[in-house]
């Protein structure tokens, strides 16, 4: 097992590596010129050309390349050139408030998505499991910035129940801080239930037929100890591991949200990066979410692994 | 159940359900410059803000244009989105992944690893990174959804060509000495066909969904062009005052969105029957 988890990290930061690698091909690329953005529209050519030299941007790419790689591990991230600060606290502070929305929005979604999973796959074929398939074929449907809409238009328009947007720090209080936060989870929650639940669904569903749960009937065994105690513990194999991946899916996900309710995260981060053309920035954002996509990717492999004894004793015994 | 009795048994109510839908709003799409009751992009200061209406059906917008005319050409651009975009995305997705099957060893294991790359970052923000480079336009964010999902598509046409592969036709025309690019596109793809366009049909959502995300975050359609997440990205200050402009290309995507998923869905089940049966089971 350690070894495996040794070589998916090799190999994560292998993908990393090239992902720095295209992220820094396409933003050299960018139609800015650093040595305008420092001095100005109107700097005369020679000073342009002195503070190219300066920077090195006159170099080959490979040069400025491994330059910027070097200086990223030794942990300095570059000068953001919109807010002259380092970007290594912008990026850290923006990366916590994304954290604390998607972490809130995840619970919520492997909460209530198993819930409506299994509560439709007892009601096979019932009414209620057509009310929670419609209802999970919605949230696919509709996109994020849709729901947000309409988030906002019933609860901070109508109801008035909720800031339309914003960001309150903890310090201002805990309700002052938790109310902005409500409209954003709601919106992710309801985007990203329904893979989990229509997944839940038809593992229960396919668990609930196998002969061994027909067996904890027969021994007479109460249908809640069946449900929770037998079938839903393999129904669940498959669930965990599409919540780790939604997780990742989550980091996207809060692009569009963090844009549209004005919460001060990563996503917004990068978007604001690239509309202000500040490179740095958008560097280590991007590289940020590909480090916590990528693990998202492996703790959902490790976990169908460790959750799977079929697959956990396979290995070892190999 | 044989292919051939398939063919005939009547179409699942999804299948159904999704043709009806899909089939509706494209003719409403082909049909949008005759049937719009009026101009799309005339500026009317006197028909601002309106709600829905016997003259204006779905209201008018901050400009005074009508906003339901505003949402048949739309419909359009979401169409064209969807289709361009997955267009692309197989286009070069499925010979890389023929390639990578059929080769295998260090071209799988190049291509597959350079796939990884592109997967490991969030689809939104590859587009929004590939976007950055060049000022904004349509085509250009079709293109790029069309580059965002090309691992995922060259990953199934790898898979179904691995599958493939060993068949004893493919032995065949290998014996027959026939060239790698024969097999590929003349005895593999034709083969392959079946479950790349369920999933091609599932990816024209996908790209409808992100490219109207990407223009809704102002990196594609621009103004004064009635793509559906331009719309709704310029109707978010207005939401207080004229909600409808926001909500009726936004129920539009859904409901596109919402047709196309269930015809893709319809289609895999009649052509994966193993499937169906779980399914039902």
């Amino acid at each position: 097992m350690a070894a495996y988890i040794a070589r998916r990290l090799v190999l994560i930061a292998l993908v990393l590596v090239a992902v720095s690698i295209l992220v820094f091909a396409i933003t050299t690329l960018l139609p800015a010129n650093v040595a305008y953005l420092i001095l100005g529209p109107f700097a005369p050519p020679d000073q342009v050309q002195a503070l190219e030299h300066k920077l090195g941007l006159t170099d080959p790419v490979w040069q400025q390349y491994l330059r910027w790689a070097g200086a990223f591990l030794r942990g300095d991230l570059g000068e953001s050139t919109l807010m002259n600060r380092p970007v290594a606290p912008l990026v850290m502070e923006a990366l916590g408030h994304s954290l604390v929305l998607a972490g809130t929005a995840f619970a919520l979604i492997a909460v209530i998505g198993i819930a409506l999973g299994v509560i439709a796959a007892l009601r096979h074929g019932r009414p209620l499991d057509h009310t929670v398939s419609i209802a999970t074929y919605l949230g696919i449907a509709v996109p994020e910035f849709f729901w947000a809409i309409v988030v906002i238009v019933v609860f901070a328009v109508w109801l008035g129940w909720l800031p339309a947007s914003g960001y309150e720090p903890f310090s201002a209080g805990f309700s002052a801080w938790a109310k902005p936060l409500i409209a954003p989870t709601l919106t992710l929650v309801f985007g990203h239930l329904a893979h989990v639940s229509r997944l839940t669904r038809s593992s229960m569903i396919e668990v609930m037929q196998s002969p061994y749960v027909m067996a904890a009937r027969a021994k007479g065994l109460p249908e809640r100890v069946v449900v929770l105690h037998h079938a839903l513990r393999n129904a669940l194999l498959p669930a965990i591991t599409v919540l780790a991946l939604d997780f990742g899916r989550l980091m996207g996900g809060i692009v569009v949200v963090e844009t549209i309710f004005a919460y001060p995260g990563l996503g917004r981060l990068v978007v604001f990066s690239i509309q202000n053309r500040d490179i740095p920035t958008l560097q280590a954002a991007i590289l940020l979410v590909a480090a916590i996509y990528a693990c998202a990717n492996l703790v959902a492999d490790l976990l169908y692994a460790f959750l799977n004894p079929k697959i956990r004793f396979g290995r070892d015994a190999a | 159940m044989p292919p051939e009795a398939a063919a005939r048994a009547p179409l699942s109510p999804q299948l159904q359900a999704g043709l009806i839908i899909v089939g509706v709003i494209v003719l409403l799409g082909i049909l949008a410059p005759w049937i719009a009751p009026h101009p799309w992009d005339t500026i009317s200061m006197r028909t601002r803000f309106l709600p829905p209406n016997a003259t204006y059906w779905l209201g008018t917008d901050e400009y005074g244009r009508d906003v339901l005319s505003r949402l048949l050409i739309g419909t359009r651009l979401s169409l064209a989105m969807g289709l361009g975009a997955t267009a692309i995305s197989l286009a070069i997705g499925v010979p890389i992944g023929l390639a990578a099957g059929y080769f295998r060893g260090w071209v799988d294991e190049a291509l597959m690893r350079a796939a990884d790359v592109l997967m490991a970052v969030p689809p939104i923000m590859l587009g929004l990174l590939f976007l950055a480079v060049t000022p904004p336009a349509l085509w250009k964010t079709a293109l790029a959804v069309g580059l965002v999902y090309i691992p995922q598509i060259a990953r199934l046409a790898r898979s179904v060509t691995l599958s493939l592969a060993n068949e004893e036709f493919i032995q065949a025309a290998r014996a027959r000495a026939e060239g790698a690019s024969y097999i590929l596109f003349r005895e593999i793809l034709p083969n392959a066909w079946p479950p790349l366009i369920v999933e091609a049909s599932l990816r024209v959502s996908y790209a409808i969904l992100l490219g109207s995300a990407l223009s809704f975050l102002g990196l594609g359609a621009q103004p004064p062009s009635s793509d559906w997440g331009l719309m709704i990205a310029e109707a978010r200050s207005f939401l207080d005052r004229a909600p409808w402009i926001a909500l009726a290309p936004g129920f539009a995507m859904c409901l596109l969105v919402i047709g196309i998923n269930l015809l893709g869905d319809g289609a895999r089940e009649r052509l994966d029957p193993r499937l169906k049966s779980r399914i039902a089971a």
